[in-house]
């Protein structure tokens, strides 16, 4: 791994309000720890309620995040935390896409393709570090 | 002889340190040798030379030992008197000792019980204190000592400054220098206390500016410097009792002690004003506020500037968003309003204040310097450009809010500043509104011009200045000011404008939509009325037309604008707060119009017909105008009065006219009533106002059988309760007096009837007109004191007993209520009732009812085919009615309650007859041939005697509880359900058929949802069983929904206690089948978010108990997680998340 942060000095945004929802359907993917820092990704701006998308009719769900540098490494990592939260969050109706920003990331496509196989998610999810590492950042007591 | 052994002994035992002693030993003797030399058995020399050689051995050890004992006896006869010389003796000895580092606790502890010795007593001379310091300064070094001893040397420091002071001076220098390395680099909260108050001490010592300390300021605030602001590093445990607040308040009188730290003090406050720390912020604004009031105005002057733009940043970055709504109460008795209202902040509190000390301090100055500040300046001139508030860009609205602050604290501060901000500005703001002096004199009748567009920043710092200008003079009563605030131009100003500032806020009004939540526009206007109208003092008030003007304003809006919710509801505010401020003054004119507009016009909307004013709003417009004040409110109540009973007058003619009254009656009992009973209002009114209804009740029409309006008479019952119980035990008896007299002359049946035996209810005549009445009589019954007296019981025991069975609910809550408030024989001294409360049950329970075989009701015409029971055998179903014993089940139960709620032994035979009711066979020795399953009782009856059960544990609003006196004994809920539990528990393991079963589970979930959780967790190992069971069974039925929550929270409340949990570990695979039941229960969100929760509580337990369930939860919750309802979604995406988690292979099940 990298020695030191790979982002050392992220700009911290605030927490948007929640509206009260009424829609039947929300996600809740607020308050994912950063891997990296002690904020949550709303707080980063890896994630905002905009790059969601729901379809409740068709069972759809897609999401596009935005790593804070380009060359950021944890961007597998919090795809895989998103898909974890939204896993175990989500009736098992829903089919979820994960995407990196167009223009984001180095390498976005390699990212994408990781992150939407199923076979592939499984597996890092079999690995007991990454598995800890994922936990970690989905935890609810970190605030 | 034998003295100085044992002495020896106490001695020993106190110096010996060793393993053998134990501290308390120690203690003890030293106790004892302490009480030897109070009561001069032993005289302090005596002990001196006993001592001996403990006090001057080479083991260093055993000396400090020594020395601590002679200290510490020293300290316990502090109340002894002492002659100079043994004072004198022991100073030489603990001064020097105090060189002897290895044996310095005893010293200090003598030389602190020295120097703290009263007057009267014996003290040491000064030349001894002098001396003592001398030594102390030589010899100590404080900073190498543990805490306490260095505490210790701080109390001494501190004490030598506060009683030896002149005795200090003259050490000259060595005293400062001493200090100052005494206290360097001290960092234990405790003795920083200390340290920071011998500062102060020392300040005050040499308070010249020429005098020693002036030379050294710079050397001690840089010793204090370090501190600023107080930070704790590690939490406070419980040991030191000091705390962050305490320890700064302590270095702010130490920084603010001498004028001369000013040059150090204020540029380093105003510095740490921009750190990012919170305290730090907080820290320097305090200090600030309280250095300047103490270094003086001069000294001040020159840093004024740069506070003001300190101030103004702190202000434009934490002021918030001004909330605009009426809401708030006036916070003090001049009803001090505070201009526009913000979310409260601590950094913009103080700010504020401390504007306001350097206003107070220099007003000239500061004044002048507000004026001319630049964004003053350009506020005012750029809000010109905006109409209406929300034009206005979000900049430069928090710089108008920040302004506005400014301005107000301005004008409050005092009349110099205010007269200054008003010439300054005032006049300018009054030009830009395009108005001019002339039209003052127009609008007599509160009509307003339609002027041009209003700007809507002017009328924003308006408020703020007037807002300001009317706290000042309100606030200042003395009539030394009288000419000062006449002369001053602020007032000549408000003069000569108020009428136009008037027709300002007023056009606003008229302008603005009506939309919610509250338009700034009608804030604005309203809440620029309001405070106009509030101008009112002993020294200066708004001339009268205008407050007149003001108040009609307002009116039409109550009267014409009823649609505009928002609007509408702002100016009945508004009235409200101008009419408690001008309560205040009782007899002043402005209170007299008050009253002529608003009140007497408000009371009578009441009877206007043709005013399209919606009813609901004219009561509640009715409701708090009269609780502005007393006066009023008697105003109000005699409006209301006369409304009701017109209006009940023609209740058989006219359906609306009930409507109105349920209304009325509604408000006086919820709003009115409580608060006359709160503001300590006299009682006529209300007993008054009963008296009526019940003169009203005499009239046979009120209640004649055509209204069927059930809502007037639960209205009315409710109404009659309520004032019975907010009176006082004299006036209950003229009110029980007047009904039992309209209840025995107005009634068609004869009350004497009831006295001959048995009582046979299908004898008398009781109309439903009757019934009415009996029911409105039992609402006085249930509301009375226990001293009030009832006439004639018996009769009326009697009475009740046959409504009752008539299903006339009140009547049974009447007679729970009086066996409730009865005196019991063994204290019939003071019984005043003529009835004990033995004789009372034994009139309930034993009288004979006599029914005709063959309609139960019906008036019978022979004495043949009758039989006679009493009440408990009506609800065993003896007499063959099916709906006579449920009528007598219910009744029953209150009858129950009120002994329960007593203490009382008869309900043991209560709930035996129903328990029976559920289960034959339980209650009597009858031989079982008797009692067989298949007397067994109809469903509907089992269901009202299990339901008996929650009237028995419910709190009731209706009767019985502390509002309508009832006796309520302590724990009796926990008494029941502890006596009742294991009887239920084996009836339940006993019975055999299925509907016994299930109606004794729901009386035991009646009980159990109802005791406090307690008394529950006590018994929870053999309740979790029944309870699932209870569970499960309450699902079927809608009806049962609130039953299932209750029951459902009480095995919540079991999960998350402590000693529940051992129960649950055992029973957790049943509990999680349950749950996991309840997961989709249709007809109360509440129960499957509990349910989920419950859940999660689950996953607390110990892993291997809960593992082998996991997947089973899993699964569950996963439909869970397409719940409709929001909340039950998102506690089931915690529970899927938790229990996900439990395993590392997280989403593999």
């Amino acid at each position: 791994m990298v020695s030191g942060l790979i982002n050392a000095n992220p700009i911290i945004y605030e927490k948007k309000e929640r509206r009260t929802r009424t829609a039947p359907t929300a996600i809740q993917d607020e308050d994912i720890k950063d891997p990296e820092h002690p904020y949550s990704l709303e707080e980063l701006k890896v994630i905002t309620e905009e790059a969601v998308e729901v379809d409740d009719q068709r069972n759809y769900v897609r999401i596009t995040f935005t790593p804070t540098v380009e060359h950021c490494s944890m961007a597998t990592i919090i795809g895989l935390c998103l898909r974890v939260k939204l896993m175990r969050s989500l009736p098992s109706r829903y089919k979820v896409d994960i995407r990196v920003a167009p223009g984001s990331h180095a390498t976005e496509a390699a990212v994408n393709k990781q992150l939407n196989d199923k076979e592939r998610v499984a597996a890092a999810l079999e690995n007991p570090n990454l598995l800890d590492m994922v936990d970690e950042c989905l935890a609810p007591s970190y605030y | 002889m034998a003295e100085t052994t044992e002495l020896t002994r106490h001695i020993e035992s106190y110096v010996d340190t060793s393993s053998s002693s134990s501290p308390s030993l120690q203690a003890a003797s030293l106790n004892a040798i302490a009480s030897l030399v109070k009561t001069d058995v032993l005289p302090l020399q005596a002990l001196v030379r006993e001592l001996g050689m403990y006090l001057t051995t080479t083991d260093n050890v055993i000396r400090a030992r020594g020395i601590l004992l002679l200290a510490e006896v020293v300290t316990r006869v502090e109340s002894k008197p002492l002659d100079s010389a043994t004072i004198h003796s022991l100073v030489g000895f603990f001064k020097d000792r105090l060189a002897d580092w290895r044996a310095v606790r005893g010293a200090l502890v003598g030389c602190l019980a020295l120097i703290r010795r009263k007057s009267v007593l014996g003290t040491v001379t000064s030349s001894d204190a002098t001396a003592i310091s001398q030594s102390f300064f030589q010899y100590m070094q404080v900073q190498s000592l543990g805490q306490y001893d260095r505490k210790l040397c701080f109390e001494l420091l501190d004490c030598l400054l506060e009683h030896y002071s002149d005795a200090l001076t003259t050490l000259g220098d060595g005293l400062i220098y001493g200090v100052c390395e005494a206290i360097d680099a001290e960092k234990d909260p405790e003795c920083l206390m200390l340290a920071f108050h011998i500062v102060q001490s020392l300040a005050q010592l040499y308070p010249d500016s020429s005098g020693l300390l002036a030379s050294f300021a710079k050397d001690i605030f840089d010793i204090l410097e370090p501190y600023f602001p107080i930070h704790f590093t590690h939490p406070t445990n419980g040991d030191t009792h000091v705390q962050r607040d305490d320890l700064s308040r302590s270095l702010m009188s130490a920084f603010s002690s001498t004028p001369l730290f000013e040059p150090f003090v204020i540029p380093l406050l105003l510095e740490k004003l921009s750190s990012s720390l919170h305290s730090a912020k907080i820290d320097s604004l305090k200090y600030l506020r309280v250095c300047s009031s103490k270094y003086g105005a001069e000294r001040i002057a020159k840093y004024a500037k740069s506070i003001w733009f300190s101030i103004k940043d702190t202000l434009s970055t934490y002021l918030g968003e001004p909330n605009f709504s009426l809401n708030m109460a006036p916070v003090d008795g001049i009803g001090g309003i505070g201009g526009i209202g913000f979310p409260e902040n601590e950094f913009v509190m103080e700010a504020l204040s401390l504007l306001q000390q350097l206003i107070v301090q220099n007003g000239s100055l500061l004044t002048s310097v507000i004026i001319d500040d630049e964004d003053v300046n350009i506020i005012f001139n750029t809000i010109s450009s905006y109409d209406i508030y929300d034009a206005i860009p979000v900049q430069e609205k928090k710089k108008l809010h920040a302004i506005g602050r400014i301005l107000y604290i301005a004008s409050k501060s005092t009349i110099t500043s205010c007269n200054a901000v008003f010439e300054g500005l005032f006049s300018r703001m009054i030009d830009n509104l395009g108005v001019s002096v002339s039209n003052t004199d127009s609008s007599p009748n509160g009509h307003i011009f339609p002027s041009q567009k209003v700007k809507f920043g002017y009328l924003y710092l308006c408020i703020e200045l007037l807002a300001g200008f009317r706290e000042l003079i309100v606030g200042s009563d003395e009539p030394a000011l009288q000419y000062v605030i006449d002369h001053g131009t602020s007032c000549t100003w408000l003069h000569s404008f108020s009428s136009s500032l008037f027709n300002d806020f007023g056009s606003v009004l008229a302008a603005s939509a009506d939309r919610c939540p509250l338009d700034p526009d009608i804030y604005i206007g309203v809440k620029g009325l309001q405070t106009l109208a509030m101008f009112h003092s002993e020294v200066f008030s708004l001339q009268k037309s205008i407050f007149d003007n003001i108040l009609k304003k307002f009116m039409s809006i109550i009267i014409e604008d009823f649609n505009k919710k928002v609007l509408w509801e702002a100016a009945l505010k508004a009235l409200c707060h101008v009419g408690s401020f001008v309560q205040e003054f009782h007899k002043s004119e402005k209170a007299m119009s008050y009253g002529s507009l608003v009140v007497e016009k408000i009371v009578e909307l009441l009877f206007l017909d043709d005013i399209v004013v919606p009813f609901s709003l004219k009561v509640e417009a009715l409701s708090n105008i009269g609780m502005t004040g007393m006066k009023n409110m008697v105003t109000c109540l005699q409006g209301m009065r006369k409304a009701v009973f017109a209006n009940l007058s023609k209740v058989h003619t006219n359906l609306r006219s009930s409507e109105v009254t349920v209304g009325l009656l509604e408000c006086y009992s919820c709003k009115l009533l409580p608060w006359i009973y709160e503001n300590g209002g006299s009682e006529d009114f209300t007993v008054q106002f009963a008296m009526d209804i019940w003169s009203q009740a005499g009239n046979f029409t009120v209640f004649s059988t055509s209204f069927e309006e059930k809502g007037l008479l639960d209205a009315l019952i409710k109404t009659m309760k309520l004032s019975v119980g907010s009176c006082s035990v004299e006036s209950q008896n003229l009110i029980i007096q007047k009904a039992y007299s309209i209840l025995s002359s107005r009634t068609n049946f004869q009350l004497k009837e009831l006295e001959s035996l048995p009582l046979s209810p299908g004898k008398y005549n009781i109309s439903l007109t009757d019934e009415r009445i009996i029911s409105l009589f039992a609402s006085v019954v249930i509301a009375v004191w226990p001293k009030t007296l009832i006439p004639n019981m018996r009769v009326l025991v009697h009475l009740f007993i046959v409504t009752l069975v008539r299903g006339i609910v009140p009547v049974a809550q009447a007679l729970g209520s009086i066996l409730n408030k009865l005196v019991s024989t063994s204290n019939s001294a003071e019984n005043s009732c003529g009835i004990t409360l033995e004789e009372a049950l034994d009139a309930i329970f034993n009288t004979k009812i006599w029914f005709s075989s063959i309609d139960m009701l019906q008036r019978c015409n022979g004495t043949s085919n009758g039989k006679e029971i009493v009440l408990t055998d009506i609800c065993l179903g003896f007499a063959n009615d099916k709906l006579l014993q449920i009528n007598a089940i219910c009744g029953l139960s209150w009858i129950g309650k009120g002994l329960l709620l007593r203490g009382h032994e008869g309900i043991k035979d209560i709930t035996m007859t129903f328990i029976e009711c559920l289960i034959p066979g339980t209650k009597s020795a009858l031989p079982l041939v008797m009692k067989s399953e298949d007397q067994i009782q109809d469903p509907l009856v089992m269901k009202s005697a299990a339901d008996a059960f929650h009237v028995l544990m419910s709190d009731s609003e209706v009767c019985l509880n502390k509002k309508f006196h009832a006796t309520i004994r302590p724990l009796y809920k926990q008494r029941f359900f502890s006596s009742m539990m294991p009887i239920f528990l084996q009836l339940i393991a006993k019975a055999y058929s299925l509907s016994s079963r299930s109606f004794l589970y729901r009386a035991l979930a009646h009980v159990m949802s109802e005791t406090p959780m307690v008394a529950v967790l006590n018994d929870a190992k053999k309740l979790i069983p029944v309870l699932l069971d209870c569970l499960s069974m309450l699902t079927e039925d809608i009806q049962d929904k609130d039953l299932l929550y209750g029951l459902l929270l009480v095995l919540s409340g079991i999960l998350t206690e402590k000693n529940g949990q051992e129960a649950v570990v055992e029973n957790a695979h049943i509990i999680i089948n349950c749950l996991i039941k309840l997961l989709d229960y249709p007809y109360k969100t509440l129960v499957r978010e509990t349910a989920i929760q419950c859940l999660v509580a689950l996953s607390e337990l110990p892993h291997g108990r809960i593992y082998p369930m996991r997947t089973q939860v899993l699964r569950a919750i996963s439909k869970s997680l397409d719940d409709t309802k929001r909340v039950v979604r998102h506690e089931a995406v915690k529970c899927r998340q938790t229990w996900a988690s439990m395993s590392s292979r997280t989403l593999h099940f």
